[in-house]
């Protein structure tokens, strides 16, 4: 496969906005003509080109590769379909927003708002990711839908927020409010939990390996599950099964959380 | 002495309109009706300062200067931006909100107001899940339940209580002896020793007290025999007196807006008021601080569709608190040159965004010397609306009112300063 290179010139105080670094957007275009997408600068609209050096072949969906830094430019492979973005450094809001196919990996920290709404495609973060990881947009109840989502670092606040479907997997620790609002689809924590897990939620399901160390009080202590399974998937292990968030009508999504340093949770 | 009646006043949401003011030599020397806090800001407190004239920074000094030469300099700074911040608006009227959003948009700016550091995160939860609100005038005449959550009414809207609890109202015929008053709170204030029911919560555990008091009301066992150091028989006590109200209303501040969660514990708190809708009449009302702040987020989701940070660099609104929040911007030092007004900033932003605000242009359009203009660069001093101009303003439950002018003044009002600047942005915008 062929591939184009960006190499990050000095990234500028005020933000950039790049939706247009997206495999499907590069497709058949020469690099002259990459070197011409607009990108946003703080309320002005620049060339690509000219904060970015651009290498490569081009192809019919190349291979974009940024070799750098990008912590100040929002918004990469915004709703992309096909293709792969491999990002070499730290990176800021919104990278696969609105995903619906295609990978996204990047080798860095990932701000807040990752994948939110993605309806496809893999989100691949290996290190930290901010709040928001596969949330909804301000006000909608209908978030992720599809698609997977993969930390290898800690998260912030909200994560799966209104989460419809698809599979969030978060290696390291989590602040408050996981699931928030969850109505289907899957979240697993390998880490530890500050509070709140699920909160709200209606339905789907939030596997937690470490520790809660809050729970909240609307929920439905249903026994102890071994090696559970999660979508076809088997987690080893016994675990903790409750059903909730009863101060929600009909809510019957599921938590469950390892036996394992979690003692003080159960009733 | 003339005696002025019928007058607005301009300092809270409560918005007060039974003022009467005090007039000697065109100027406002006493006040009848109105609390410590209002009296204040009618007469000027002892040591306030007023700008006279528009002030220019030059060096370590400010200059005097006119208003055609300050806002000449302010419009070059807004046009020459690549993202500009345009805070505050939460002490001025309707009309100039409007002028000022207009000029928001022909900048390609960030607009934001106060909310953001107030009940931001209550606007956020009412998009997400709704907004039962009633009048201040139903809770007067109907409300026999009132809770007040995480606020101290006493101190903060001091006449709140007195015509809303206190008052006699067409139902509620022996006015405080007909209702039930519930204070949460983690500390004793002088709100809660009015109250008949403290609940005493544990510090930022709003959130799971709300969930708790929900999972009981919809007839569900709660997990644990304490949730947020209120005994479950305490809980289950309290969802009784809900139910069983005639018809209820939640007051809600900044203890529960800005504890931990934020809008998820408005958004829950909404949702226990729409609960107990199944069972009894109830409604909420935020309790809202400066007097126009409410003004705003209706100017502003009027003109653009979102009710405060809206960010126009691409040309049309977009809205992310997170992201376009004023606070976001300057942390994240992504905004390069900030206009404010009708606020304080200075005395109120966290550490980090003071340290931007000190690095980038300072516009400010502010009647007193304050920390912020202590910070700005240009200083343009307007007529206070509510004592020298005349303007719209929402009481915090959504009352449009009218506010009077009560004394002439020299200076331009917020409304005539903004006008100017937004003529001459559009003239340096075309040249470009």
């Amino acid at each position: 496969m062929s591939e184009i290179i960006l190499t990050p010139k000095e990234q500028p105080t005020v933000p950039l906005e790049a939706a247009n670094i997206r495999p499907d957007v590069f497709a058949g275009k020469t690099l002259d003509e990459i070197k011409e997408l607009d990108i946003m600068y703080g309320n002005a609209i620049v060339k690509l080109g000219e904060f970015f050096e651009v290498a490569g072949e081009s192809s019919e969906l190349p291979k974009i590769t940024i070799d750098g830094d990008v912590y100040n430019t929002k918004r990469i492979g915004q709703g992309m379909t096909d293709g792969e973005i491999h990002i070499k450094g730290n990176v800021n809001k919104y990278v696969g927003l609105e995903m619906k196919g295609g990978i996204i990996t990047v080798e860095g920290d990932a701000d807040a708002w990752a994948g939110q709404d993605m309806e496809g495609g893999e989100l691949v973060i290996m290190g930290n990711a901010g709040d928001y990881v596969g949330s909804a947009y301000r006000g909608d109840w209908r978030g992720m839908s599809g698609g997977l989502i993969t930390v290898h670092g800690n998260v912030g606040n909200e994560i799966a927020e209104y989460m419809g479907g698809g599979k969030i997997v978060v290696k390291g620790n989590v602040n408050t409010m996981p699931g928030i609002h969850m109505n289907s689809g899957v979240l697993i924590i390998e880490g530890n939990v500050v509070a709140r897990t699920g909160g709200e939620m209606a339905g789907g399901t939030i596997v937690v390996k470490g520790v809660i160390e809050e729970f909240l009080p609307g929920f439905k202590y249903l026994g102890v599950e071994k090696n559970i399974e999660v979508e076809g998937e088997v987690i080893p292990g016994a675990f903790y099964k409750f059903e909730g968030d009863l101060a929600i009508k009909g809510a019957k999504g599921t938590i469950y959380a390892a036996v394992a340093g979690n003692g003080h949770i159960a009733p | 002495m003339e005696l002025v009646k019928n007058v607005v006043c301009p300092f809270c949401g409560t918005l007060c309109d039974d003022i009467i003011c005090k007039v000697e030599n065109d100027e406002i020397v006493g006040t009848y009706n109105a609390c410590r806090i209002g009296h204040s800001k009618f007469v000027h407190a002892e040591g306030a300062m007023r700008w006279k004239t528009p002030m220019i920074r030059q060096g370590d000094e400010f200059v005097e200067t006119t208003y055609d030469d300050a806002i000449e300099k302010a419009a070059q700074v807004i046009a020459g931006s690549k993202k500009p911040l345009m805070y505050g608006w939460s002490c001025t009227d309707c009309e100039a909100q409007a002028v000022g959003v207009e000029l928001a948009e022909v900048s390609k700016a960030v607009v934001d107001n106060t909310a953001s550091v107030c009940h931001g995160p209550s606007v956020l939860a009412l998009q997400d899940t709704g907004y039962p609100i009633c009048t201040f005038g139903e809770v007067k005449n109907r409300a026999d339940v009132i809770i007040y959550w995480g606020c101290n009414p006493f101190h903060a809207h001091p006449r709140h209580m007195s015509r809303h609890v206190y008052g006699r109202g067409f139902f509620r015929e022996r006015g405080r002896s007909d209702r039930t008053v519930v204070v949460v709170d983690p500390r004793e204030s002088d709100s809660s020793k009015l109250a008949d029911i403290h609940l005493k919560l544990d510090f930022n555990k709003d959130y799971e007290l709300v969930d708790a008091i929900r999972t009981v009301m919809a007839g569900h066992e709660i997990l644990y025999d304490e949730v947020a150091g209120i005994s479950r028989e305490t809980i289950e006590e309290v969802v009784d007196a809900l139910k069983n109200a005639q018809f209820g209303c939640l007051f809600f501040g900044m203890g529960i807006t800005h504890s931990r969660g934020k809008h998820r514990n408005i958004d829950t708190a909404i949702q226990l008021v729409q609960d107990l809708n199944n069972f009894s009449k109830w409604t909420l009302i935020p309790m809202r601080g400066h007097y126009n702040v409410t003004g705003f987020n209706q100017v502003c989701t009027w003109e653009t569709g979102y009710p405060f940070c809206v960010d126009f660099a691409d040309g049309t609104p977009r809205y992310n608190p997170g992201e376009t929040g004023s606070n976001d911007v300057l942390q994240s030092n992504e905004t390069d040159s900030m206009m404010v007004i009708a606020s304080d900033p200075g005395a109120h932003f966290p550490q980090k965004a003071l340290h931007r605000m000190a690095e980038i242009p300072v516009i400010a359009i502010e009647p007193h010397k304050t920390p912020t203009t202590e910070l700005a660069d240009i200083i343009i001093p307007p007529a206070i609306v509510g004592m020298e101009a005349a303007g719209s303003a929402y009481r915090m439950e959504g009352v449009p009112i009218r506010m009077r002018k009560v004394v002439n003044s020299d200076l331009l009002s917020d409304k005539q300063i903004l006008e100017r600047l937004l003529v001459r942005v559009k003239e340096l915008k075309a040249s470009k």
